[in-house]
This record gives structure tokens, C-alpha cells and sequence, in this order.
């Protein structure tokens, strides 16, 4: 090894810079492009769709309260987590997030099948208060979503944001983007429209309360869908190859 | 500053004769176990990426000679899994629900699974003794809102309560009286008559008056005497048994303003020999009929 | 000691360029300012996981958003403002040139760099995140962050093109190293698009798996340049210093700088292990992290072979001690890194506290000791003093600090790998023996001790701060024949 050949390096701090640069692009390069490139990366199955405006929301929620600090959107192929959680996750099911919440750490159990698993009432129960139902839980309360009003205001704007990175939100989706999050929570709003829009939406009061829009309402409608898109019974593990 | 090679004094090696801010550097080689060590990691590393699934290769990748993936594994795995529960599992799915019951292995066996199943996916409502709480019933008692058979057991699981993605949700929903059905001093008299059944502290004049209002509005589901109607979910007024709360106020709460309990149908998320073995378990329980 | 070394180590040339020191005592100080409240903030999410009444049902106090708080403070506040400092000090030092760009520029960098800070931690608590682990300041704060990235690599690299020595010291290849690499990690893994001008949420360019792949090779390599190489620029400095020795060899910093950043850059998959990333990239990412064990130990080989002939020195210099413990947690860390990257085991420790534990023998062992013993070295140089107000504090805190350290790895160790055991756990006829929610409870003791390591964490930097603070007003303790080197080597005797 001629280490003597150094010298030019660490004596020239622009072949140094440059060098490094290259260097450490790499690695990067060669596996992040595949990603976009290898067509088995995201599996082709059906059902998987944009959030609706209200579960938009409470994602946005579950960001903002940084859910993803101790839950994780992410059951693996191993015969304990499928048993306790369901289907192992599939890459396309989250092929609409922006950013991934497949999180790192299970401080709580993970989500990515909690659609479903429980009942509105429930989930509002444990969200204001996590020890009335688990008593060995060591959540934190979220009362105070329960008290906030869903800010809608907005919502068409964070939809066509969306469509900037690729999300296939329609021009008469954006157009309704408000209409269908007001009525996606309301016990009298039009439920048809938002599920032609969005199959498999949950529709209905979220939070026992339907007189307002809560963040809450929101959340829960956000929770009650995660991994619920996909019918797993229709495709083996060989379908599902990466 | 020019190039001055040194001996360092403490350990007899060369420095390389350059000195930033007094620091110099020894001019000794690499540690020889240093680096075959790294050169062990190289090649093993090598091999692993021959074997398992490795270079991103534009549209596909290099798949590695073992056919490996984590998907196809886990599978057989879950396979293996139900092949080492044995001849058992077969019996419980091909049995009906009273021969399991009737059986010792089968019953020890649908009670162990069961256990697993209702630990991981029921406890978070109905507590980890099944005991319940305010608005999930408890299922240690003889008390049922929907009936404590095996197969109506099985049927509220199966289908869930109120779950509507489940077209065989079990369904009923108890007016709101609050809505212009009946008078507050009504509701009121209603909610004496109901603490009276169970001798609960109450207005005995208003109960007498709420005894003809209960006949009018409530017999249909309540039944006579508040016994309760199974088919539709209708609790017993006459026992000690509470979904919500045994006091006055919970009682004209629940009269003017119903809630409904929801519970998810489980049929799709749990297989069907597990809701099997969670019936049986639930039946064991202490209240089964 | 030789005439020849003592000259080389202590002596200083004639003309001594006029170094820009104010901005280093700058950012000393807020080395740390930021590490007491990083320490603060962790023993109280701690305690929040032992004793969840402590979040108190108000969003601004809940773990969720406090947890964000305190990793950015631990990595971005505290141990950003250290490798500044020391940055800025070591290239001016070893290039002996004052910094480019005068002391203007500097004090932009230092009070842009607080404001990103300040930001960043604003918006946590206020519920403003990208919901990216260790990326959660949002577009605003990314741009900002971005300008002053570039001025400091403006800084940098304008010094040691003013370099008066020939060759560039290996301490600045790995401050180059992390300054350019944790610019293209921060450029790529936040590019997102706004909502609207005026308002503060963003989504991000890329979702799902491509999103957790940017995510992880950023937050890897956050590790891997941010906490790994431009903490191995403030060894290559401090030990040299501080135990008046050569480097151990030239040529080990060579072999082990260029394979470290080569192969560092391919080991965020590893984080993905068994996730919905496919398995080609999950395999690279572990062979990458296996390859990556030897040239991380170079470094702990340079730093620890340092002290040979001079190991005496580790009795008498608690400052010297604190920097070599680090090299040793180092080399504990980066050996648990590439075995917890092989699948079959980070199947058991995904997801558990045993990273936790990791992450922590790393942020703590390595990260804050190098640099407690770093601040130790610069403040008495900065300040002018002849030395620390006491070495027995030092010594204090080293004790009080390392007790801290192995009561938290311990109990992660064993609640990590005690809670993967108990997940995949079945009985004798095959089924799950243990509800998450099981899981949880037999957590409770472990986290009560972690806490208890992070109060012992905490106190010892309390003592750094005090021992400092009096350091910086001229006090000397009256501890006997004592120099910046520790105990004087006659009064050790």
C-alpha cells in the first residue's frame, strides 16, 4: 500500500473535499436509486388508496403528538408478530406516506393493523385517559384532543401540497377535500360520497360527540383504518416477493 | 514548518517529521490482527451477499443462491407452527363447539389458545380478568346482554356488536327518551322504578309511577319485571349486574341518552379455529350455559 | 520526558497568529448549557416511562414531544456545539492561521446555530415536526439550518486553504468529513414540499419505503458523521494534547478514515431489518455494518495507542481518563453496532430497548465523555488558566458520570433483551405465553433504574459546570502540586 501517494490528498484540500464527497455519495447512490428503479420494490396488490381528508388529519395528528416515538407501523415477517399483530406489512401499504411511520421503537405495540381491532369508544376512552382501560399502560393522556376543534380550514391546501409529491389525489377530490372531511365524522353527512371516493373509509362520530369536529375525531378515524386496504387473503408470499 | 523525521523517545518509532500545534504522528504500521481481522469481515461479508439477496441490478436484483426471503419463511413457519400443534388442531376445527367442550383434551387445549388469543386482543376492554368495566361487560358472571351459549358466544365474536363493516352485526339500539319520547319527571320516575327492582335506595312514589311508564315504553326490550331480552341485547334491569353504573344519575343518563356498546366483529382478523378456542375459553369462564 | 517531545508538545511557535478564541468560548459555553438541559430533559422522559403520571395530560410536557426534545438536544445542541467548538479551535490551531472569514462570520455561525436550535426545539413542544426521528425540524428551520451549515464549511475549508502547515492535520479530515457529509444527509432527507409559504407544515418528498431508506441512511449516518467522525476529529486532537503524546500511527489514520466514510454511508439499512424494505438493501446495509467494525475500531486503536508509553497518566489525570474511558465506550459501541446489524439478532433487538441502551453507550460513553474531557482541555486554554479550579471534581465526575452510564446500559440491556424474549415467547402447546401489554409492566423496574443512571448522569455534568464556572473566574482549589495534566507526577508518587 503506498501510503506515500497520501500526500497529495492531505496536502490539496479541494482533492480532499472532492474525494470525500464522492466517497461518502456512494454508498447512498447505489442503494437508494434502486429503489425507485427495482419494479418488485413496491408489491402489486390492490385496495391501497390516498387518506382521506379526515384520516389526513389525524395523521397529521399522529405526527404532531409523536406517536412514532414509541409506536411502530411495521409487523415483520416472523410467526410471533403475525400471530399477535396480524399480516406482516407490505411496502405498498404505505406507499402514500408522506413522510413513512414505520417507526423504530415499541415502547407501545405496534399499529400497523389496529384498524379495526377496537371500538371508537374505546379508543376515546384510552386516548384521554390510557390506565381506565390498561391499567398497566404507561401511555401519556391525550385529553386535550377531545377539546380542540379539527382545524379544517385548510385541508384542500394539504392535499394538493400532496399531489406535488406524487400523491393521486383527483381535482374533484381537492375540490372536496373539505366537504368530505366535515362529513366523514358527521352521524348525518353524505357517507357514500366519501367512501366512492375513498373505499373503506370508516365513516361516522369518532369521539361520542357529534355535535363537533374533533381532533380526536380525527385521530381515531386515522387509527381505524391503518391496515385494513389491503385483503391479504389474496395473495401468497410469492406474490409479495421483494 | 519542514519535514523533520524524529525517534520517539518513549518507544523508538519514527514520527513522520510533520507537527500541527506540537502534536506529531508515529509512523507505526497497521496492527497486523487489525487487519486480517478486517479482511475475515470482507470476504464473509462477500459470502453472505452471494448467498442471500444483495445487488440492486436496475429493474430486479441479485436474488443470492439459498432462494431465500423472509416472506416465503414465515410462512412455512406459521405452518410448521400449526403442524406441531398436532392432530388436535384438526379435531377443534372439524368438532363442534359442545363435543370440544365436552372433550378434556380439546377443551385443556381451546382453554390454553383461547387464553393466548383473549390476552392479546380483549383484555384492553374487557380487562385481564375478563371482569369487565364501565361499558365492557364482564365475563366471569352469568349475566349476558346477548346470550352465554356457546354459539352465541361465537356468533358476538365472530360478528362483533354493532360493527358496521360486519353485515352480521349483532344490532339494537335503545331510543333516546330524552328526544321528546317521554317527560323528564318521567325519565325520573322510570329511574326510581329501576332501582327498585333490585332494591337499590329509591323514591317509592316515583317508582310506582315509573312502574306504568316502564310497562308502556321498556317491556318490549326489558321484558316484564326488567329481566332482560338476550335476542336483542336488552340488559336484565333485576340483578346486580351494571354495564355503566348503579346510581341515579348513570341510570337517567343511560334512559335519556343511550350509549351504544361497539365491539369489532373478530371473524377475518382472528381465524376461524381461534374464535373456536376463544369461544370455548370465554364459555369457561364462569358463566357459560 | 525528552527534550524533543517536551518542545514538541508544549512548545508554542514564535508568532502566534492571532486566533479567533471568542467564538470557541462561545460555543464552549453552549456545549455546556445545551448538555445540562439535554441531561435535564432525558432523566424527565425518563421518569415519564417509569411514571406516566408525570406527563401530566398537558401536550407540551408529553413524552411524545419532549422525546424529539431531548435527542436533539443531546445530538444537535450538545454535541453540535462541541464539535464547533472544537472545530473551530483544532483547524486553527493545526493550520495556524486564524478563521476565514473573520470574526464576524463567526458569530453568525455561532447565533444561527443557537436559532436553529431554539427553532427546532420550539416547535417540538409546540407540536411542529416532520415526524422524522432526528430530522423533525420542519422546511423552515431546514432552510435555515442549510445557510448556516454552508457558512461554517465556508469557514472551515477557507482556513485551512490559509493553512500555514503543509499538511492538513487528520483531525480536520473527519471534521471535513462530517461537514460535508451531514450537509448532502440533511439536503436529501428533508426535501418536502410546503403547504403554503406562510405556514409551517411540510410533507415529504418521497413516502413509504423510499422514505424510510432516505430516513435511515440520514439517520445512520447522523450517527456515522455527526457522532462518529467529527467526534474522532476532537480525539485526534484532545488526546495528542492532553496526554502530551504522538499519534499512534499515521497510517492507520489513513486506512482508517477512507474506509470508514466509504462504508458508514451503506449501513442505514440495517435499521430496516425485516421491515417492508426489500432484503437485497437490508442485506447491504448488514454486511456494510460487519465491514464497518474494523475500520471503526481504527480509531479507537489511534486514540487508545496514543497513551503507549504514558499509561501512568491515566492515575494522575482524571481529564485524560475521561477521554480514553470514551475511546474505550467507542469501541464497546462500535462492536455492538455491526452485531446487533446481523439480522438474527436485531430481530430480537429491533424495536426494544436494547438500541436504546446502544444508542446510549454511544451518545453517553463516547459522545459526551470526549467531550467533557474536551471542554476540560479547552477551558483552562481559552480562559488562560493555568488549570481546572479542582481535579478532584474531575474526578468526581468521572466516577459519578461512568456509575451513570453502566446503570443505564445495564438495565436497557436487560430490559431490551428481556422484552424481545418475552414477544416471542410461547407456551408448551404453542401459544403466545405473553400479551404486549405484559410486556410493558415487566419493563417498570429497568426504567426506574435507567432514570436513576440519567439523575447520576445528570449530576456529574452539574459538577462539570460548577467546576468550570469557577475555572473561568480564576479560582484555583487548593488541591496540591496539581497543572492542567492532573497530579503532578512528583506529588503522585
Amino acid at each position: 500500500m503506498s501510503l506515500i501517494k497520501h500526500k497529495f490528498v492531505e496536502t490539496n484540500i479541494s482533492l480532499m473535499t472532492v474525494l470525500v464527497l464522492v466517497t461518502v455519495a456512494i454508498g447512498g447512490i447505489v442503494e437508494l436509486v434502486p429503489l425507485f428503479t427495482i419494479e418488485s420494490t413496491i408489491e402489486k396488490v390492490r385496495g391501497v388508496r390516498p387518506y382521506s381528508p379526515l384520516e389526513l388529519a389525524g395523521r397529521n395528528i399522529y405526527i404532531r403528538e409523536g406517536c412514532y416515538n414509541c409506536h411502530s407501523q411495521m409487523v415483520r415477517p416472523f410467526r410471533d408478530e403475525v400471530e399477535r399483530y396480524g399480516h406482516y406489512s407490505i411496502a405498498a401499504e404505505s406507499m402514500y406516506d408522506h413522510p413513512f411511520q414505520w417507526g423504530s421503537k415499541r415502547t407501545g405495540p405496534d399499529l400497523a393493523r389496529v384498524g379495526g381491532k377496537y371500538s371508537n369508544d374505546w379508543h376515546d376512552l384510552h386516548l384521554k385517559n390510557p390506565r381506565a382501560v390498561v391499567p398497566e399502560s404507561i401511555m401519556p393522556g391525550y385529553p386535550f384532543l377531545a377539546e380542540s376543534d379539527l382545524d379544517v380550514a385548510d385541508i384542500a391546501d394539504h392535499l394538493k401540497a400532496l399531489t406535488y409529491v406524487g400523491v393521486p389525489y383527483s381535482e374533484e377530490m381537492i375540490a372536496a377535500a373539505h366537504d368530505d372531511l366535515v362529513a366523514q365524522a358527521d352521524p348525518d353527512g353524505d357517507w357514500d360520497a366519501v367512501q366512492e371516493r375513498y373505499p373503506g373509509a370508516v365513516v361516522g362520530d369518532f369521539d361520542g360527540d357529534p355535535t363537533r369536529l374533533t381532533e380526536m375525531d380525527a385521530l381515531i378515524a386515522y387509527l381505524q383504518m391503518l391496515g385494513t386496504l389491503v385483503d391479504f387473503s389474496q395473495y401468497d408470499a410469492d406474490a409479495l416477493r421483494q | 514548518m519542514p519535514t523533520k523525521i524524529e525517534k520517539d523517545s518513549v518507544t523508538g518509532v519514527e514520527t513522520t517529521g510533520h507537527t500541527w500545534d506540537g502534536i506529531q504522528e508515529l509512523n507505526n504500521p497497521l496492527p497486523r490482527w487489525w487487519l486480517y481481522v478486517f479482511y475475515a469481515c470482507i470476504i464473509w461479508s462477500i459470502g453472505y451477499a452471494v448467498m442471500f439477496p444483495s445487488v440492486p441490478l436496475g429493474t430486479t436484483y441479485f436474488e443470492g443462491t439459498e432462494g431465500y426471503s423472509a416472506r416465503v419463511e414465515v410462512e412455512q413457519e406459521l405452518a410448521a407452527a400449526d403442524a406441531a400443534k398436532g392432530e388436535i388442531l384438526n379435531r377443534i376445527a372439524t368438532s363442534d363447539l359442545e363435543q370440544i367442550r365436552h372433550d378434556d383434551d380439546m377443551l385443556a387445549f381451546s382453554v390454553a389458545g383461547g387464553g393466548a388469543a383473549f390476552a392479546e386482543n380483549c383484555v384492553p376492554c374487557h380487562g385481564s380478568g375478563a371482569t369487565g368495566g364501565p361499558g365492557y361487560p364482564s365475563l366471569q358472571d352469568d349475566d349476558w346482554l346477548w346470550g352465554g351459549e356457546l354459539a352465541t358466544i361465537q356468533q358476538t365474536i365472530q360478528h362483533g356488536i354493532r360493527w358496521d363493516k360486519d353485515d352480521d352485526t349483532r344490532f339494537s339500539e335503545m331510543p333516546a327518551f330524552g328526544d321528546g319520547i317521554l317527560e323528564t319527571d318521567q325519565i325520573e320516575q322510570v329511574a326510581n322504578y329501576v332501582l327498585s327492582l333490585t332494591g337499590h335506595e329509591h323514591d317509592a312514589s316515583a317508582a310506582a309511577e315509573g312502574a306504568a311508564v316502564f310497562e308502556e315504553q321498556c317491556v318490549a326490550c326489558h321484558m316484564e319485571g326488567g329481566v332482560g331480552n338476550k335476542e336483542l341485547g336488552a340488559p336484565a334491569l333485576n340483578d346486580q349486574v351494571w354495564l355503566y353504573a348503579d346510581n341515579y344519575d348513570a341510570i337517567v343518563n343511560q334512559i335519556s341518552k343511550p350509549r351504544h356498546g361497539v365491539m369489532p366483529a373478530w371473524a377475518g382478523r382472528l381465524n376461524p379455529v381461534t374464535i373456536k378456542m376463544l369461544t370455548v375459553y370465554v364459555h369457561s369462564l364462569g358463566g357459560g350455559q | 520526558m525528552s527534550a524533543s517531545q517536551a518542545s514538541a508538545v508544549m512548545g508554542e511557535p514564535v508568532g502566534t497568529p492571532q486566533y479567533n478564541e471568542t467564538v470557541v468560548r462561545c460555543f464552549t459555553v453552549a456545549t455546556m448549557f445545551w448538555g445540562v438541559t439535554a441531561f435535564t430533559v432525558g432523566v424527565f422522559i425518563a421518569l415519564q416511562l417509569a411514571f406516566p403520571l408525570l406527563n401530566f395530560d398537558v401536550s407540551f410536557l408529553s413524552f411524545g414531544r419532549l422525546r424529539p426534545l431531548h435527542t436533539s438536544a443531546a445530538i444537535f445542541a450538545f454535541g453540535g456545539n462541541a464539535l464547533l467548538a472544537t472545530s473551530l479551535h483544532v483547524v486553527q490551531r493545526t493550520c495556524r492561521t486564524p478563521l476565514y472569514g473573520g470574526p464576524e462570520v463567526a458569530m453568525f455561525l455561532f447565533w444561527g446555530y443557537q436559532l436553529f436550535i431554539v427553532m427546532a426545539a420550539l416547535g417540538y413542544v409546540t407540536g411542529i415536526t416532520q415526524g422524522k426521528e432526528y430530522a423533525e425540524p420542519e422546511w423552515y428551520v431546514d432552510l435555515w439550518l442549510t445557510l448556516v451549515w454552508v457558512v461554517y464549511l465556508i469557514v472551515f475549508l477557507g482556513t485551512i486553504m490559509r493553512r500555514k502547515e503543509p499538511h492538513i492535520y487528520v483531525a480536520n479530515w473527519f471534521y471535513l468529513a462530517f461537514i460535508v457529509t451531514v450537509a448532502m444527509l440533511h439536503v436529501v432527507n428533508n426535501i418536502s414540499m410546503p403547504v403554503s409559504f406562510f405556514g409551517a407544515k411540510s410533507y415529504s418528498l418521497f413516502s413509504g419505503v423510499q422514505d424510510a431508506l432516505t430516513q435511515w441512511w440520514y439517520g445512520h449516518n447522523a450517527v456515522g458523521f455527526f457522532l462518529t467522525a467529527g467526534f474522532l476529529g476532537m480525539m485526534y486532537y484532545i488526546i495528542p494534547k492532553q496526554a502530551q503524546r504522538p499519534v499512534y500511527s499515521y497510517r492507520l489514520s489513513i486506512v482508517h478514515f477512507w474506509s470508514l466514510i466509504f462504508l458508514y454511508i451503506w449501513a442505514g439499512p440495517h435499521h430496516l431489518h425485516y421491515t417492508a424494505l426489500p432484503e437485497w438493501a437490508q442485506t447491504l446495509g448488514m454486511v456494510f455494518s460487519v465491514m464497518l467494525w474494523m475500520p471503526s475500531w481504527g480509531g479507537m486503536i489511534n486514540g487508545i495507542m496514543t497513551l503507549s508509553g504514558a499509561w501512568e497518566k491515566l492515575r494522575t489525570d482524571p481529564v485524560l481518563r475521561f477521554m480514553v474511558t470514551a475511546v474505550a465506550f467507542y469501541g464497546m459501541s462500535t462492536f455492538e453496532g455491526p452485531l446487533m446489524s446481523v439480522r438474527a439478532v436485531n430481530s430480537l433487538s429491533h424495536y426494544t430497548d436494547w438500541t436504546i441502551g446502544h444508542v446510549h453507550s454511544g451518545a453517553l460513553g463516547w459522545v459526551a465523555l470526549i467531550s467533557f474531557g474536551a471542554v476540560y482541555y479547552l477551558v483552562p486554554v481559552l480562559w488562560n488558566r493555568d488549570r481546572l479550579y479542582s481535579i478532584k471534581l474531575v474526578a468526581w465526575h468521572y466516577w459519578i458520570s461512568t456509575i451513570g452510564i453502566i446503570l443505564y446500559i445495564t438495565s436497557m440491556w436487560v430490559s431490551g433483551i428481556l422484552q424481545g424474549l418475552m414477544w416471542r415467547s410461547y407456551d408448551d402447546l404453542g401459544f403466545l405465553q405473553y400479551s404486549f401489554v405484559e410486556t410493558v409492566a415487566a419493563m417498570h423496574p429497568f426504567y426506574v433504574i435507567r432514570a436513576i443512571g440519567g439523575v447520576f448522569f445528570l449530576l456529574g455534568s452539574l459538577i462539570m459546570v460548577y467546576n468550570l464556572i469557577r475555572t473561568i473566574q480564576g479560582h484555583t482549589r487548593e488541591e496540591g502540586a496539581v497543572t492542567r495534566f492532573g497530579v503532578a507526577p512528583a506529588a503522585a508518587e
